[in-house]
C-alpha cells in the first residue's frame, strides 16, 4: 500500500452516507433545517487531508449533488469548489481551533455555500426565500461537533492518510 | 482554481441555456439510483409495517369500507360506458376528436428533491418502461406535475407548484381559460392575468385545458381558494389550492398519450425574421 492512497474507500463511504442523508425524505416543514451533509463531510476531509481532497474532489462531489438535487449542473460544483478551496487555504489554522471556533468556521463556509447557491438560483428565476437559506448553515455548524469526532475516529481507526 | 471556475461557468451556461448536458445528467442519475433507493428504506419499512402489521379489527373495518366504496364506484361505472358512447357520438357530431381513455402506469415516489426551493420528485420508473419527457403525472385527486428528466430506471418530476412551472387550465364550470403558475408553496397556485370582470369564483374547479399540447385534457388541477378584485387593477388576484396530495402521495400514475399523441399538434407559426 503506497503512501497517499490508503483508505480511499473510507472517504468514498462517508461521502456515500452523506449523499443518502442529503436526499433522505424529510417533512416539508423541516426541509430548510436539513444540514449540508455533503459539505460537512467534504470540508472535514479537505481540512484533515488537504493533499488528497481538494478542488477536484469538490468539483466531482458538486456534480453528484447537482444531479441529486436536480439543480443545473455547475451550481453546487461552483459553491463546493469555492468552499473547499477556502478550507484548503486555512486548514492549518482550523486544525488548532477549539470545537466552538471550528463550528463558527463551518457556519461561515456553509453560509458562503448557501449564498452562492441562492445567487445562482436567483439567476434561474427561482423565488428568493428571505434569510431562510441561512438555516442549513446554522444546522451544519451545530452538527459539526458531532460529525467531526465521528469522521476523525473513522480516519484514525482505518488509518486514512 | 481559475480553470475550475471557468469550467463550472461553461457547464452552468451549457445546462441553463442550451440544455446540452441531458445525456450526461441522465447517465449520472442512473448511476446514483442506489443513493435514492437506500434513502427510501425507512419509508419502505414503515410502509411494510402499515401493510403487514395491523390489528384484525382494523382490517375488518378496512374491508368493510372498501366493499362499500367498491359498490358505489361500480354503480357509477355502470353509467360510464353509456356516457362515454354518448360523448363520442356527440363529439363526432361536433367534428372534434374523441376523448379516449388514457393509459396509465403506476409509479412509486422514491425521493424528493432535498432543495426546498425546487419542487421535484424522483420516481422509480424510467426509460425502460417508456417514460418520456413532458409526460403528465397524476394521483387519485388531480394533476401533480410533469416529467422533466428520464434516466434508465428513474425519472424526475417537476411539481405544478414549482416556481418555474405553469399549467394551462380552464374553469370546469364555464370553460374560462387561464394559466396556473406555481409560486413555490406546496398548497398554492397563482392564476395571473385574468381580467377583473372574468367569471371565476371561489370554489371553482380548475382542470387541465389540454392547450399547449403538454397535458391531457380534463384532469383536475386546483380549486380556487381566493379571488381578490381590486378596482384599481386590471387583473384579479386569484390563488388556488392544488387538489393532488403533492406532499403525501406515495403511488402515482404516469399518463400515457397526452393531447399531443391524439389530436394534431398545432404547428408553431413560422417566426418571421425581424432583424
Amino acid at each position: 500500500m503506497n503512501e497517499g492512497t490508503h483508505g480511499t474507500w473510507v472517504i468514498l463511504l462517508t461521502l456515500l452516507v452523506a449523499a443518502v442523508l442529503a436526499v433522505l425524505p424529510l417533512a416539508h416543514s423541516l426541509a430548510w433545517w436539513r444540514p449540508e451533509w455533503m459539505l460537512l463531510t467534504l470540508v472535514y476531509w479537505a481540512i484533515a487531508l488537504p493533499h488528497r481532497v481538494g478542488l477536484l474532489s469538490a468539483l466531482a462531489v458538486g456534480l453528484i449533488v447537482d444531479v441529486l438535487e436536480g439543480a443545473p449542473i455547475g451550481q453546487n460544483m461552483l459553491a463546493l469548489g469555492l468552499v473547499v478551496s477556502l478550507a484548503g487555504l486555512m486548514y492549518q489554522r482550523v486544525r488548532v481551533f477549539t470545537m466552538v471556533q471550528q463550528a463558527g468556521v463551518i457556519f461561515v463556509l456553509a453560509g458562503i455555500h448557501q449564498l452562492v447557491v441562492q445567487w445562482l438560483q436567483g439567476l434561474q428565476g427561482l423565488s428568493p426565500s428571505g434569510f431562510l437559506f441561512l438555516l442549513p448553515a446554522l444546522t451544519s455548524a451545530l452538527l459539526w461537533p458531532l460529525v467531526m469526532p465521528l469522521l476523525r475516529g473513522l480516519r484514525r481507526n482505518f488509518r486514512v492518510i | 482554481m481559475g480553470l475550475g471556475a471557468l469550467l463550472v461557468a461553461v457547464l452552468l451556461a451549457a445546462d441553463l441555456r442550451y440544455s446540452g448536458l441531458e445525456t450526461a445528467r441522465s447517465v449520472i442519475d442512473t448511476l446514483l439510483t442506489p443513493v435514492y433507493l437506500i434513502a427510501d428504506i425507512p419509508t419502505m419499512i414503515s410502509n411494510w409495517q402499515d401493510d403487514n402489521i395491523r390489528s384484525r379489527s382494523r382490517l375488518l373495518d378496512d374491508n368493510d369500507r372498501l366493499r362499500r366504496e367498491n359498490l358505489v364506484l361500480q354503480g357509477r361505472t355502470q353509467q360510464l360506458a353509456s356516457l362515454q358512447a354518448d360523448n363520442t357520438r356527440l363529439r363526432a357530431l361536433l367534428n372534434s376528436t374523441a376523448l379516449l381513455r388514457d393509459d396509465v402506469l403506476v409509479g412509486e415516489i422514491i425521493g424528493v428533491s432535498p432543495d426546498p426551493v425546487r419542487h421535484q420528485l424522483v420516481l422509480d420508473k424510467g426509460a425502460e418502461v417508456d417514460v418520456y419527457l413532458g409526460q403528465a403525472l397524476i394521483d387519485a385527486d388531480g394533476l401533480m406535475g410533469q416529467v422533466v428528466e428520464v434516466s434508465s430506471t428513474t425519472s424526475r418530476v417537476l411539481l405544478v407548484t414549482d416556481p418555474t412551472h405553469s399549467v394551462p387550465v380552464q374553469v370546469n364550470r364555464n370553460g374560462v381559460r387561464a394559466v396556473a403558475e406555481g409560486v413555490g408553496s406546496l398548497d398554492e397556485l397563482a392564476i395571473h392575468h385574468v381580467a377583473a370582470t372574468t367569471d371565476i369564483q371561489q370554489g371553482d374547479l380548475l382542470v387541465t385545458s389540454g392547450l399547449g399540447g403538454r397535458f391531457p385534457f380534463g384532469y383536475p388541477v386546483a380549486v380556487v381558494s381566493e379571488v381578490q378584485r381590486n378596482p384599481g387593477e386590471a387583473f384579479a388576484r386569484i390563488s388556488a389550492r392544488p387538489t393532488a396530495a403533492l406532499d403525501r402521495a406515495r403511488h402515482v400514475l404516469l399518463v400515457f398519450g397526452g393531447p399531443a399523441a391524439k389530436s394534431p399538434v398545432l404547428e408553431r407559426p413560422v417566426e418571421v425574421a425581424s432583424e
